[in-house]
């Protein structure tokens, strides 16, 4: 017998078979379906940003990240999320320089992947609207069949140019419409999209078929969206029992902003929230009475991204509070 | 009875049995040469009583106890002493061996009996006459049964805990025992327990091995208290902590030994050993092995003499095959990746996995995303996550401070770990790096 060339490894010998980059590019393949809703509904306008985001993402990664991280594809999430928290009139160059602060202030200053306190699409959305309030807040009207091809706003504007005021119609969110109009925007519309709002603020139902997904391959911790949902939807009802008239109900609560694209996709993001399943739930509660609580005494008319952000400086802490109990550390325990 | 056998947490490898879960042991013939380490059991190892050119018989003791917690050594073949020297050892040291030159022209035919008859003798004779007989625990750790049957004055014992998980994938060696040996199983069972003088004993079987439950069902003995109960099959139920928690909800305190919940957990095998040793009249000089894996071209359940070489045993299983890459000594979620072919075969060791290319992990690791499934996969809830990023900064005295000292080594977090982090085997590392530390002034 020839002698093989014997590998030596510590055991366990066996892997589970689920890898890191596996994880992230199947979140970026749960993405797409939502990414063509917002095609759908916005037009071509809705992949021009998405892309110039994720191209932010990609290029700052790939040029200051160090040893082709990119494979990993969490860049890449992290540029298609941002797109999608975007309105699709965006100029295309914020769009990339918005990626571009996610990945870099946001992920690879802290030292890269795994090691990023906030998350980083949130971030890039949080510069952009700091930076260009007006344009991340001009929304445009779903496009309807005649005008599917007609661009969303100015994406081709100059860096530091004044957009051109193309003919786009513009509209009001059903959140903005909810809070300084008191008009309300029928369920079935939230519900299947066709709505006015960022490019991942239409349809609500698809965005949870596509984090289902994910909570079933055990890639996101489903205790999250759990948690959000269970608590948005409480402080809303009781709000609404209360004031019928200022405060939404449940349903619209859930469905409405990017409340539904901020549980499964930002909430979810492995590494800024919590390690611990207690964690997790007391995250998701944090996220939701925030919500309710910016979109209903606070002056912007949504909260998503803010609460989030907030929960996540809280998770080193949360971490800390929801160790498991060791096993044996409790008195011995007879069977009867 | 019982609501819910089961512990929490843990991890559902592949079972990976059907290899050999069907084929019937078989005895292997003696090879040329066979390696007698003298540490093949946890504690102090035994002192050699034999020089080299003397001539040995199967059976005789070539090395005997060095203290109380160690254990006699047996020759395992006739043959003539040839050497006693440094020699590598499963462990990946190279340690004191005893080699021995197997006589070709022998019959190598059982000597009169070398242990007495079992009947009639008391708890103190019997565990005697199990310490003479160089028993261990064959489920892995080693540890010498006649210390764990002699539990403190101090301490109540009411239940034995018989433990035929076989929890490790590929691993038949267990569940082949329980099959052909019932009866040898039961009689280990009836003298270990006349041994503690207790009088309930359970034995606890995966649900994966539906005919050795039913084997052992049917062979219950009427007069005493033995039981069996099905368990999930789920990694690490053989755990004797987790085993302990699955079959009678107790939990061992931390630092604690079974006993200290007035249990005594034993291998299946182990207890087939005992009745063996008993009824024949021989020690522990050969055991039931599984060579298994998709990098051995015929794999078996083998009745394998102690200490014969790992290269022989391969030879036995018609070699390996072209892309066989990894040899493991016991089970591939706990075993030990093997360096050297001229390694022997000891007591403690359970099966020879022989890993192909496809089969060994990837060697490759990534950044922790502290997805937390190594929280979810830890049976005694630990933290690995930070556990590990501790170690990788080595910080050892923080990871003692976050219960590093429950760990196990069980290996679930680097089994379920996405990122590949050698988690357990950092851990393993942290445990030695604070025992080589120099005690406080």
């Amino acid at each position: 017998m020839s002698a093989p060339r014997l590998l030596i490894t510590a055991s366990p010998h066996l892997a589970a078979g689920d890898s890191t980059p596996r994880i992230m590019w199947n979140v970026v393949g749960s993405l797409v379906p939502i990414l063509a809703a917002a095609t759908y509904f916005f037009g071509p306008s809705a992949v021009l940003v998405v892309a110039a985001a994720t191209a932010g993402a990609v290029v700052t990664e790939h040029s200051c990240g160090g040893k082709g991280t990119v494979g990993d594809g969490s860049a890449v999430i992290t540029g298609i999320l941002l797109g999608l928290t975007l309105p699709a009139g965006l100029p295309l160059w914020m769009a990339f320089v918005g990626g571009a602060f996610g990945i870099g202030i946001g992920k690879l200053v802290f030292g890269g992947l795994g090691q990023n306190v906030f998350n980083p699409a949130l971030l890039g959305r949080a510069f952009l609207q700091a930076s260009f309030p007006v344009a991340l807040t001009t929304f445009p009207a779903p496009a309807s069949a005649g005008d599917w091809w007609r661009l969303g706003g100015d994406n081709f504007a100059l860096p530091f140019v004044t957009a051109r005021a193309l003919d786009a119609v513009t509209s009001a969110t059903p959140l903005g419409r909810m809070k300084f109009e008191q008009a309300a925007t029928p369920l079935s519309d939230l519900v299947f999209g066709s709505t006015s709002g960022s490019l991942g603020e239409t349809s609500g139902l698809l965005i949870l078929l596509c984090g289902g997904y994910l909570a079933l391959r055990n890639f996101l911790n489903w205790r999250i969206p759990a948690s959000i949902f269970a608590t948005a939807a409480l402080l809303a009802t009781l709000l609404h029992a209360l004031d019928p008239a200022r405060h939404s109900g449940a349903l619209f609560t859930l469905f409405s902003g990017g409340l539904m694209l901020g549980a499964m996709y930002m909430a979810t993001d492995l590494v800024t929230s919590p390690v611990t399943n207690l964690g997790c739930w007391i995250f998701g509660a944090g996220v939701a009475v925030l919500v309710v609580v910016i979109r209903s005494w606070g002056g912007l008319a949504e909260g998503v991204m803010y609460s989030i952000l907030i929960m996540n400086a809280l998770v080193p802490y949360l971490n800390r509070c929801t160790q498991p109990r060791v096993f044996g550390s409790r008195p011995v325990r007879r069977a009867p | 009875m019982w609501s819910r056998l089961n512990f929490r947490h843990g991890v559902h490898p592949p079972e990976l049995k059907e290899l050999t879960a069907g084929i019937p042991i078989r005895r292997v013939p003696f090879a040329d040469e066979v390696v007698l380490p003298l540490r093949q059991h946890t504690g102090k190892p035994a002192r050699p009583v034999v020089r080299p050119g003397a001539r040995v018989e199967r059976g005789d003791t070539v090395a005997e106890a060095d203290g109380y917690v160690s254990t006699p050594i047996h020759a395992s073949a006739a043959g003539t002493v040839r050497d006693i020297g440094l020699w590598p050892h499963p462990d990946g040291s190279y340690a004191l061996a005893i080699r021995i030159a197997v006589d070709r022209y022998s019959p190598q035919a059982a000597r009169p009996r070398l242990v007495p008859d079992w009947t009639g003798l008391g708890p103190a004779e019997l565990i005697e006459a199990i310490r003479q007989a160089g028993v261990v625990g064959l489920g892995g750790a080693a540890f010498p049964t006649h210390v764990k049957l002699s539990p403190p004055q101090d301490v109540t014992i009411d239940t034995i805990l018989v433990n035929g998980c076989e929890c490790e994938p590929y691993l038949t060696t267990d569940h082949r025992t329980m099959v052909e040996y019932p009866e040898r199983v039961q009689l280990g069972i009836r003298i270990m327990m006349r041994c503690l003088g207790v009088s309930r004993a359970v034995v606890g079987i995966e649900r994966n091995k539906p005919d050795a439950i039913e084997t052992i069902r049917g062979t219950l003995p009427t007069d005493i208290d033995v039981t069996v109960e099905p368990l999930e099959v789920k990694y690490p139920q053989g755990a004797e902590k987790m085993l302990i928690e699955s079959l009678l909800h107790r939990e061992v305190p931390s630092g604690k030994l079974p006993m200290h919940v007035g249990v005594v957990v034993q291998n299946v095998a182990s207890a087939a050993t005992i009745a063996e040793v008993f009824d024949t009249g021989l020690p522990l000089i050969e055991r039931i092995v599984t060579v298994t894996g998709r990098g051995i071209r015929r794999p078996a359940n083998l009745i394998v003499p102690v200490g014969m070489k790992l290269r022989d045993l391969l030879d036995a299983c018609g070699g390996v095959t072209e892309d066989a890459k990894e040899v493991v000594f016991g089970g591939p979620m706990m075993g030990l990746a093997q360096a050297h072919l001229d390694t022997p075969l000891v007591k403690g060791i359970t099966g020879v996995v022989v890993l192909s290319g496809a089969e060994v992990k990837p060697q490759v690791s990534y950044p922790c995303i502290r997805c937390g499934h190594c929280l979810d996969a830890c049976p005694v809830f630990l933290n690995p996550q930070l556990l590990g990023q501790l170690a990788l900064k080595e910080r050892w005295n923080e990871m003692e401070a976050n219960h590093l000292v429950d760990c196990m080594l069980c290996g679930c977090c680097s089994y379920t770990c996405p990122s590949n982090i050698p988690l357990s085997q950092l851990f393993a590392l942290a445990k030695s790096e604070l025992r080589r530390r120099p005690a406080p002034i």
